[in-house]
Order: structure tokens, then sequence, then C-alpha cells
């Protein structure tokens, strides 16, 4: 289903980077290899212009390596990789309105928190100031403790702080909330949310919080091995499977000729996560199993337990 | 607010509970697609799809460049809705778990009777 947003703010603003409408982050036929491994297997996606979008799955799974690639850090053996309708690497074009903010950021020693407040701006045009100001009291980001004394969740702290006051057009956090507790987690979701009401902008975002942060996200991907696995709005990715339970039998019957994500048994009762169909209403209609939803989390848990293999089905493009 | 249902369907059926509890009356704006993306804890074009259903539905309309409002007459709108599904999300399932306990459909009434008396 889609149903028109009103969006408030830059529709003509970025009438040189691709046409309207365009995604605001391609991806096409890109791999990339690192050492032995392939970090990414021709990877075929979109993120949407202007919208929330989460990169999940397991560690190792490929998001750090195409986040980098997006952000213009790194360049793909294969394919190739559009940011507002640009080739981010060496790209004075678009590189300016690409913030990646990663989960290691090193500073120099005596940095202090006035230092990186004095240098980051120059590199961000739309930095705000006074947002700086009201993140970092938010935060409680202190002032005088060199960085480099930080805390894991104070140095992300400082992470988020840049990542927002820079407004970049393209702002790309990876696994923004290490170290933070559950309050500092949800004033930095209210900042975010608050700010891109305000000021919208293509958002990426990894993250294992899954449960906690689905909420803000209005697409979803899923990787796995380097391979895409899931690519869709976040309403599709909650109905793309569901759990069956009842009876060993009647569950068998029930679910054959499916896939099965993931199979538990207890006693003699079974409970099967299968992909969801076209009968999933001969499904319901059922009277000896109980279906049930699966959410967002356990979803791309059973992916990653399974080593799916993507399936045509599932690599839909940016359903907007 | 997570049911496992999506979001955006969520949210237009608390923002319907409330028109029906009053909260909003008619005729009056109701948050602003922002606010409610703030309170919730949800995408703001989340919440803006759930807004939206709700105007689809002739429940909210649009008054340009001032916000969302509740129809007049949504209320009652939201409220035929509801005695429509009543049977099917209240009685059906109140009548599964009579005849799995063998409660007959007399001694049924005599205990709807009574609790509506107490």
């Amino acid at each position: 289903m889609t149903i028109p947003t009103t969006r408030s703010g830059a529709q003509g603003e970025h009438h040189q980077d691709g046409p309207a409408g365009a995604p605001g982050i391609e991806v096409r036929g890109v791999s990339r290899r690192l050492g032995r491994t392939l970090a990414l297997d021709e990877v075929e996606l979109s993120f949407p212009r202007d919208a929330v979008s989460g990169l999940l799955g397991r560690n190792g799974a490929g998001k750090t390596t195409l986040m980098s690639l997006i952000a213009g850090h790194d360049r793909p053996d294969a394919g190739e990789v559009r940011v507002l309708g640009h080739r981010p690497f060496e790209n004075a074009a678009v590189l300016p309105r690409i913030c990646l903010i990663r989960d290691n950021q090193r500073y120099p020693d005596d940095f202090r928190l006035k230092h990186v407040l004095r240098v980051v701006p120059a590199f961000h045009e739309r930095w705000d100031a006074q947002l700086a100001e009201r993140i970092v009291d938010a935060l409680r980001i202190p002032s005088r403790t060199p960085i480099a004394k930080f805390s894991r969740g104070q140095l992300s702290s400082v992470a988020i702080l840049i990542g927002l006051a820079a407004r970049a057009p393209v702002t790309i956090f990876d696994e923004p909330y290490l170290g933070l507790d559950a309050t500092a987690r949800r004033i930095f979701y209210d900042l975010l949310l608050a700010d891109i009401s305000e000021h919208p902008r293509t958002v990426l975002v990894s993250t294992h919080l899954i449960d906690e942060m689905e909420p803000l996200l209005e697409h979803v991907v899923v990787l796995d091995h380097g391979r895409v696995l899931l690519n869709t709005n976040v309403e599709a990715a909650r109905g793309r499977a569901l759990t069956v339970n009842g009876t060993a039998s009647a569950v068998e019957d029930a679910v054959r000729g499916r896939r099965v994500l993931r199979s538990q048994s207890l006693g003699g009762l079974r409970s099967v996560t299968v992909e969801a169909s076209a009968d999933d209403v001969a499904l319901t209609a059922r009277r000896d199993v109980e279906i049930s939803p699966v959410s967002l989390q356990d979803l791309v848990a059973a992916y990653g337990a399974a080593g799916a293999e993507p399936e045509p089905a599932l690599l839909e493009g940016a359903s907007r | 607010m997570d049911d496992g249902r999506p979001i955006f369907l969520q949210l237009a059926e608390q923002i319907a509970d409330d028109i029906v509890e009053g909260r909003y009356p008619e005729e009056t704006a109701v948050p602003s697609t922002n606010e409610f993306a703030a309170f919730y804890r949800i995408n703001p074009a989340t919440a803006g799809k759930g807004v939206n259903l709700l105007v689809e539905r002739g429940v909210l309309y649009k008054k340009r460049g001032i916000g969302m409002f509740v129809a007049s007459g949504a209320r009652e709108l939201l409220l035929a809705e509801r005695r429509e599904r009543f049977a099917e999300q209240y009685l059906r399932p109140l009548l599964v778990e009579a005849r799995r306990l063998g409660i007959a459909e007399a001694e049924l009434t005599r205990l709807i009777v009574k609790e509506n008396g107490s």
C-alpha cells in the first residue's frame, strides 16, 4: 500500500542530483573483496531519498563495507555506487554532502569537545551550532575531559553530535549506540526524529538493536554474507514471515511446500517460522494451528541462522 | 506501541480510539504528524501514513496551512465501524471459548446478564 506523504522542505533543492524521485543512494551490482573474503557479492539495492533506512544483518555481513563505499571512503571492485546521482569516490560534487559516522573514529590526543566544535563545522556547510549545543547538553558530553579519555558511550555521544549537527543530506551512522545507556539512546532517537522532521535527509543506520530502532525506520535492508536478503519498506518486512504453532503433525501439514526459516519443538508441539506466501489466507483459516506475526528482529535472526539464500521474490526494489 | 502489525495502522487506531473517547472532539485539531512522530517515537513518514489513512476514511480532514482536523460525524462513523466488527471481534472468540468449556447458550446468557448487573 502506498499512501502519499507530505514532506516539508527541500524537494527542488537537489535538482542537479539526478531526476526527481530518484533514490538517495543506488548500489548497482557492487562487489568488494577484502583479502580472501568477498565482503559484498553483486549487491543490488537502493535507499530512498530523504528517508531513514536501516541496514541490518549479522557481524561480517558486509554492512560496514557497504557504508564505506557509499561514503566514498572506498571503491567497489565491480559495479557502481551513486549517491544523490553521483559516484562518491574522490568526487567533490557530492562528498561534502555525505557524513559517515563510524563506530571507531579517532581524535588527536589533546582534543577536547571545544576542539571538535571548532574543527568539524568546517567540513559541513550546513552545520547547526545551536543544535550542536542542544545535543551536548542533552547527552551530557563533558567539555573538560580530553576525548582520548572518553568512555565508549561518551565517544558515541560525540559521534551522534557530529552526525546530527552536520545536517548532511546523506547521513550514515554505523552502529551509533555503542556504550550508550537506554536513556541516552532514547535521547538520540528523539533528537534524530525531531531533526529529520524539520530537515528531511537521507539517513542510513546500521544496527543490531532492531526491536528498538524499527519504529524509526522507513526502509530496511538485510545483508548476509555480502548478499541482499531483504530490501523493502518496513511494513512489508513485517509481513514477510509468520510463525505457525500447533501439534507437530498439524504444523508439518500446514507448512508443507514452504521455505522453513526456523523450527522449534517442545514435546509434541512445534513452532515453525516460514516465509509468507499467497496462500496465507488458507493457512490463517486452519483451526488446528495458530498463526502469529514475526517481528523484524525475529525475521533477521531467522535469516541469519538459516544462512538463507536470497530468492528473487525478496529482491524487490525500494517500494515507495 | 507494538503488537506486530504495521506501526502506521497502530497509530491510526490509537488516534481513532482517542476520537471515540472524546479526547479529540470533532472540528478540533489533532497534533501534527511531527508531533505524533515525536510522541510515539516513530518515523515521521510512518506517522504521516497513519494520519493519511484516517483522512482517506473521512475521519480527519486537512485545513490548508493549519493542520489536520477531526471531521464532523467522525465519532459516529468510527462507532458504526466498531459495531459492525463487534460480532467478529468479541462474540466469536467468546463463543469459541464457551464451546471449549461446555457452556451452553442458556448458561452463557445467564452469565452475561449477571456480569452486566454486577
